[in-house]
């Protein structure tokens, strides 16, 4: 069925970030924790599902010249009230997640759906694509968030694996983030060729 | 002295690619020649510089006074816009070759964290214009820095015998742990 | 499908856009204004009851510039029942964070003495910095805590510049910043005349006597 291809295209297939490499980085800087891997992860979730859905409904009324300023202004409306819903709700993931929430807008996944998919699509097929791409991107999210937190600290959710002393302090930082996701990118690359 | 450290802190204590993580997305485009890198890193000082002066005028003379600060990210994203077709336009005629050359990157400035990330960072640590702009340069010039040197050791892979599985985003990635390992070397130094 | 590029058509396209943004924007923010300020006042205030001893209630809280700083410290008294201040809850920070500025809430009771603290916002690197949070209230390593410390005798700066306090392991910045914004508090505190609460440090001697 066209419609669950498209939901799954995002996770698999054309997952933003280990196969499209879009939205790096959110993925290296917000991924030190599992839990702050799914909070942004869900944020930028919500931020496609919603963009895309407006950007398909209003693609027919915007002139071909300012099409990417108009659709930059969408995501950042949405982008806005993700910041304002967050500080209220969950001031301390917002804390924790920081300078990235605004940066969602410049998530080239969120303006690289809009323009490849959302304007040339219905509004449904838009909204399952932002779905499956948002999805997706969480996935990669947790999955390095995690692996960087347990390497890196022993602990995982909040769960303790093995004691911190034994954990290797790198992975939690900045060289962690890049080497881990390298070594990801590899190894899925292995995967998808077998 | 207060502009020393800003200076010092942008360029190499956090530098913006290898410690905050942004602008990754070029960073592993267009680093893979050293001259395009050249050209990128001053494109991106020119928007970035001009950026800041103007974000910094909008936030404390416009969305301040009239408490519109939840305007912040729509009003910086469309300046930076509008900056980027700028220079887009100055460099087709002032630079033709290297138009060609940054090719698609050139639009893609807009998306790239590092303005709007700097952007936010001038406000938040609330420098006031001299400060943020002296911010803007310092961290242009740690972003041209570290682009310049990842090209020049991408240039080597070529050369290298590289495992197959390895080849291409993995090792780039890899490279550039090592190089932020070498970077968190100068942690000390403020 | 999209309308023709025409200067009319793209001005108006995109004035109509950053209009409805900016009005939706502009709902939302009402909505999620009373939410955040809660949300503000409410971390504020378990810092604060993270820090203080056992208390009767908050007097009025102040603001207060001690000499030679730039920014003011705001503090918040905690009084017992006959309203006589018991301990003060000090928001402070530094600016000399590895990551920049971070702010702590220290409580530091009317003889002087470290009651607890209570990181509120901070920068510093995961696993090294960021270990200020409990390092410094770790009971079991007096070498390293500063509860039941005195500021004004005790030397509160790391064993590196001759002091008593054992710094975070590879973050000597981090944990020299953090000292200093105690410091502040306790500096902060020293210096304001309240009359209304009696029992500030300034009035009630310290059993070492001549260090207000």
């Amino acid at each position: 069925m066209k419609q669950l291809r498209i939901l799954l295209n995002g996770l698999m297939k054309e997952n933003p970030v280990f196969v499209l490499l879009l939205g790096m980085c959110p993925t290296l800087g917000v991924s030190s924790s599992a839990i702050n891997g799914i909070g942004m992860g869900l944020a930028t979730t919500f931020v496609l599902v919603m963009s895309n859905i407006l950007v398909s409904m209003v693609a027919g009324f915007i002139p071909d010249k300012v099409r990417i300023p108009s659709y930059v202004v969408i995501i950042a409306t949405f982008v806005t009230i993700v910041q304002l819903v967050m500080q209220a709700y969950v001031p301390a993931l917002y804390a924790s997640l920081g300078l990235f929430i605004p940066l969602i807008v410049v998530n080239c996944i969120v303006l690289g759906r809009a323009e490849a998919f959302a304007s040339k699509n219905s509004v449904f097929d838009s909204m399952l694509d932002g779905l499956g791409m948002g999805i997706g991107f969480t996935l990669a999210l947790t999955l390095l968030g995690s692996i960087r937190e347990i390497l890196g600290t022993g602990k995982v959710f909040s769960l303790t694996i093995f004691p911190e002393n034994y954990g290797s302090l790198i992975f939690v930082l900045a060289p962690g983030a890049f080497i881990v996701l390298g070594y990801l990118i590899a190894i899925i690359n292995k995967i998808k060729k077998a | 002295m207060e502009y020393i450290i800003i200076i010092i802190s942008a360029v190499l204590v956090n530098n913006i690619v290898l410690v905050q993580f942004l602008g990754i997305c070029p960073f592993l485009g267009v680093s893979k020649s050293t001259s395009t890198a050249i050209g990128m890193a001053g494109a991106v000082a020119f928007v970035m510089t001009l950026a800041t002066i103007v974000t910094y005028i909008i936030q404390y003379y416009l969305l301040n006074p009239l408490h519109l600060g939840y305007l912040q990210t729509i009003a910086f994203i469309l300046v930076i816009a509008a900056l980027v077709q700028l220079v887009e336009i100055i460099l087709k005629k002032v630079s033709p070759a290297l138009y060609q050359a940054l090719g698609v990157f050139l639009p893609l400035i807009t998306t790239n964290c590092t303005i709007l990330g700097v952007a936010i960072l001038t406000i938040t640590k609330e420098f006031n214009l001299l400060e943020g702009v002296v911010f803007a340069i310092s961290t242009a010039a740690g972003y041209g820095l570290a682009l310049i040197i990842f090209a020049g050791i991408r240039e080597q892979f070529e050369l290298s015998n590289i495992p197959e599985g390895l080849k291409g985003t993995p090792i780039a990635l890899i490279t550039a742990g090592i190089l932020a390992m070498a970077f968190m070397g100068f942690s000390g130094m403020v | 499908m999209a309308k023709e590029s025409n200067f009319k058509n793209m001005v108006v396209a995109l004035f109509a856009i950053t209009f409805v943004a900016s009005a939706s924007l502009g709902v939302v923010n009402e909505f999620t204004k009373g939410p955040i300020e809660k949300a503000n006042i409410d971390a504020q205030n378990k810092a604060i009851a993270d820090v203080l001893p056992a208390f009767e209630k908050l007097g009025k809280s102040y603001k207060v510039l001690p000499e030679g700083e730039t920014d003011t410290l705001e503090l918040f008294p905690a009084l017992d029942k006959d309203s006589v201040t018991i301990a003060t809850a000090v928001k402070s920070y530094s600016k000399k964070g590895f990551a920049g500025l971070f702010t702590v809430m220290v409580g530091i009771s009317a003889d002087g003495t470290i009651t607890g603290y209570h990181i509120l916002e901070h920068h510093e690197t995961p696993g090294l910095g960021s270990k200020m949070a409990l390092w410094f209230s770790n009971k079991d390593k007096p070498g390293q805590s500063i509860i039941g410390k005195k500021p004004g005798s005790d030397n509160l700066t790391v064993t590196k510049d001759g002091g008593s306090v054992d710094a975070i392991t590879a973050a000597t910045i981090s944990s020299r910043a953090f000292l200093e914004s105690v410091q502040r508090a306790y500096k902060a505190l020293k210096s304001h005349s309240n009359p209304k609460n009696s029992g500030a440090i300034q009035n009630g001697a310290t059993k070492e006597g001549a260090n207000s």
